[in-house]
């Protein structure tokens, strides 16, 4: 695919080379990429962009409830990394989607970063990351029932 | 007999603990072996709100995410709803928008100071710190009509010109400011019992700073350059001039030396703005109900605490479908375990106040 | 008929107003900030606003000496039980001010987090509206409750049998 940013374009063919066909989707809106991947290929593809195409900052990781808007064979959560790579500012979204019991591999073992952010996404979405030192809830208490950013809980709470 | 290791729960109601923070201490002695924070007490949904509100309802809520430094929370969501929606910005609110935060980056480290100084035990540096903020607390209410959480941007522009009146009360803030700082800086820069607790304290290596996600004055004193206003500019701030202050020894004391210099750049950034205000509209057409077609966006701007970053996916309707806040205080409070190792529980206190946290946006 | 008070009423009422006196010029805030509204709430002790003139810049950090509890800041169920804590533990005679919409009523965020209201959990004596109030709307509301505290009568639960204060 070609896209209109020369250093993303030389970072999305080194990722076309390496993975193929395993790269699911690649979306270019509004100057950010974006590249789908299935669960299974997260984490040798977000080595590859740490270890070779130099992405060594972890930005955030944002967890989708698409229950209002499903897309036909794709399950229900999606989960969004979004990286940069230090000093060129470049900017790089990694998707990957996960039912509500299937879980991710946990990517704390490349950005010590992610630790919190996986928790949040248990927290608020109940979806598990395997691999994770301590996955448990961090905003609410360990007594809470539900999770609140899933499209079916209420506002106000159950 | 063996001694045990104590756990101490420092929090959630500590006088220095910076909000509701709970802190699981374990320490040996006076040695802390690891702290673990604990969060999620001023937890207050905001994400599951900001579903349930229209784009423009959603920025006065973000007001209250960091409340020290409103305006940023501002700046980076209506910058992130205006470049899903594909609106463009006059220059002048461009620019009116650059002296709000600016302003509001100053007012927000000077309560820094104020709150690290206090811990640390100096306490007449709170009483500076504070006095110097009613300056700039009295011009957003002349400009915003509130003090604290100001709403003081708008979708596609700011609220209205700026009056004479605020005019010269920034020029007054701009001249006020600097005096203040050199008063503070005379009662802690070479004092002996300022830098004996702050000199080495709290270190953290760049690499692992990065590999934590560290944004920042912290980051900044860690040596590493990169400050998003210089890296990937908004809202016209390559119009102009100023430094990235950085520090070298990535210890609390640099920190507080990086902030010091960052507050006169801030000023620095304030004249030059004022003094090139383009004419023009200060805000552009929004329609009255704001529907963006779907679309995601993330976009991040410098806060005062760090990289704060919106994630917003759109989904044709006049509210959104999902907004995520990248918090910086979340990520920066990661890395404290790190650098509290090895340290006294007292300097614990200063390495927190160092980092500058504010429990509102990490816990959203 | 009507008995006409004793002798020693007159004593006791003016024994209430020294004792209430002193109170309401000597209140000591637990210095408990939760969000937003704390910072206003700083401001307000710091040397602009100045609270030490009414005698309150007193913030202890132990709420066992400390007898006003000023809740700034939005109450979340997490932080419920701590809340509910601290006022326990504060000696009587104690008084609770919730400052700001979030503790008078949940504020902005009707969600599943927030507590709507400290009163929930806690009994309130002086509710200050606004997001965030001004020092000056936190310095009405806390003059409001020296006049409360003043048409107490600390006497009559003082020399009644069994001390402790109703809820």
């Amino acid at each position: 695919m070609t896209i209109d940013h020369p250093a993303l374009q030389a970072v999305l063919d080194a990722l076309a080379a390496r993975f193929n066909d395993r790269l699911l989707e690649t979306r270019f809106e509004k100057g950010e990429l974006s590249v789908r991947v299935a669960r299974g290929d997260l984490r040798p593809v977000l080595a590859f962009l740490r270890d070779e195409q130099g992405f060594n900052a972890l930005n955030d990781i944002i967890g989708l409830d698409n229950a209002n808007a499903p897309v036909a064979g794709r399950p229900r959560f999606s989960v969004l990394y979004q990286f940069y790579k230090f000093p060129d500012a470049l900017r790089l979204r990694v998707v990957t989607d996960a039912a509500e019991d299937e879980p991710l591999p946990s990517i704390t073992g490349l950005y010590k970063s992610a630790d919190w952010a996986e928790r949040e996404i248990f927290d608020m979405f109940g979806l598990r990351f395997e691999g994770h030192p301590g996955l448990t809830r961090i905003y609410l208490g360990d007594d809470f029932k539900g999770y609140p950013l899933r499209k079916e809980f209420p506002l106000a709470g159950e | 007999m063996p001694y045990k290791h104590i756990e101490i729960s420092m929090g959630p109601q500590h006088p220095s603990t910076h909000g509701v923070l709970q802190l699981k201490v374990t320490a040996d002695n006076e040695v802390v072996l690891n702290v673990e924070p604990v969060i999620g007490y001023l937890h207050r949904g905001m994400e599951k709100l900001w579903e349930h509100r229209t784009y423009p309802q959603i920025v006065p809520l973000t007001d209250r995410l960091d409340y020290l430094g409103a305006i940023l929370n501002n700046l980076a969501y209506v910058l992130a709803v205006e470049k899903l929606a594909g609106i463009e910005v006059p220059k002048r609110a461009q620019y009116i928008r650059v002296i709000l935060a600016e302003l509001q980056r100053v007012a927000s480290h000077l309560a820094w100071i104020g709150f690290n100084a206090n811990d640390i035990g100096a306490m007449s540096v709170l009483l500076y710190g504070f006095i110097e903020r009613e300056g700039l607390l009295d011009l957003f209410e002349e400009y915003c009509g509130a003090r604290l959480t100001v709403h003081g941007l708008r979708i596609g522009g700011v609220p209205h010109d700026l009056t004479p009146k605020v005019c010269e009360l920034i020029r007054g803030v701009v001249t006020s400011v600097p005096r203040r700082l050199a008063d503070i800086e005379a009662l802690l820069s070479e004092n002996r019992i300022w830098k004996h607790r702050t000199v080495g304290i709290g270190r953290i290596a760049p690499a692992e700073a990065i590999q934590y996600g560290l944004t920042g004055p912290a980051l900044r004193a860690a040596g590493v350059r990169w400050d998003i206003r210089k890296n990937i500019p908004y809202s016209s701030y390559e119009d102009f001039d100023f430094d990235v202050p950085l520090g070298t020894h990535s210890d609390v004391y640099d920190r507080y030396l990086v902030r010091m210099a960052e507050m006169r750049q801030s000023l620095r950034i304030i004249t030059q703005a004022l003094d090139r205000l383009p004419a023009g509209e200060v805000r552009a057409k929004v329609p009255r109900l704001l529907k963006i077609p779907p679309g995601e966006v993330f976009l991040s701007v410098e806060a005062a605490k760090g990289e704060l970053g919106f994630y917003i996916k759109s989904n044709g309707t006049d509210k959104p479908e999902r907004v995520k806040m990248k918090a910086p205080s979340f990520i920066n409070m990661q890395c404290f375990e790190k650098m509290c190792q090895g340290h006294l529980i007292a300097d614990l206190v200063a390495i927190l106040g160092s980092l500058d946290i504010v429990l509102g946006e990490i816990d959203k | 008929m009507i008995k006409a008070p004793a002798q020693p009423a007159f004593l006791l009422t003016q024994l209430d107003k020294f004792i209430t006196w002193a109170q309401k010029n000597s209140l000591w805030p637990l210095g408990s900030g939760l969000a937003c509204c704390a910072i206003e709430m700083i401001a307000t002790g710091a040397s602009h606003y100045d609270m030490a003139r009414f005698g309150m810049e007193v913030f202890r950090p132990s709420p066992r000496q400390a007898d006003l509890f000023i809740v700034a800041g939005t109450v979340t169920n997490k932080m419920a039980p701590i809340i509910r804590r601290l006022w326990e533990q504060m000696p009587d005679p104690k008084w609770v001010v919730a400052m700001g919409n979030c503790a008078v009523c949940g504020g902005p965020f009707p969600t599943y987090a927030v507590t709507q209201g400290v009163d929930k959990i806690i009994p309130v004596d002086v509710y200050i509206a606004g997001c965030a109030p001004t020092p000056q709307a936190l310095l009405h509301g806390l003059i409001t409750l020296q006049e409360k505290i003043a048409k107490e009568h600390p006497t009559r639960v003082m020399f009644k049998k069994d001390v402790r204060r109703d809820d």
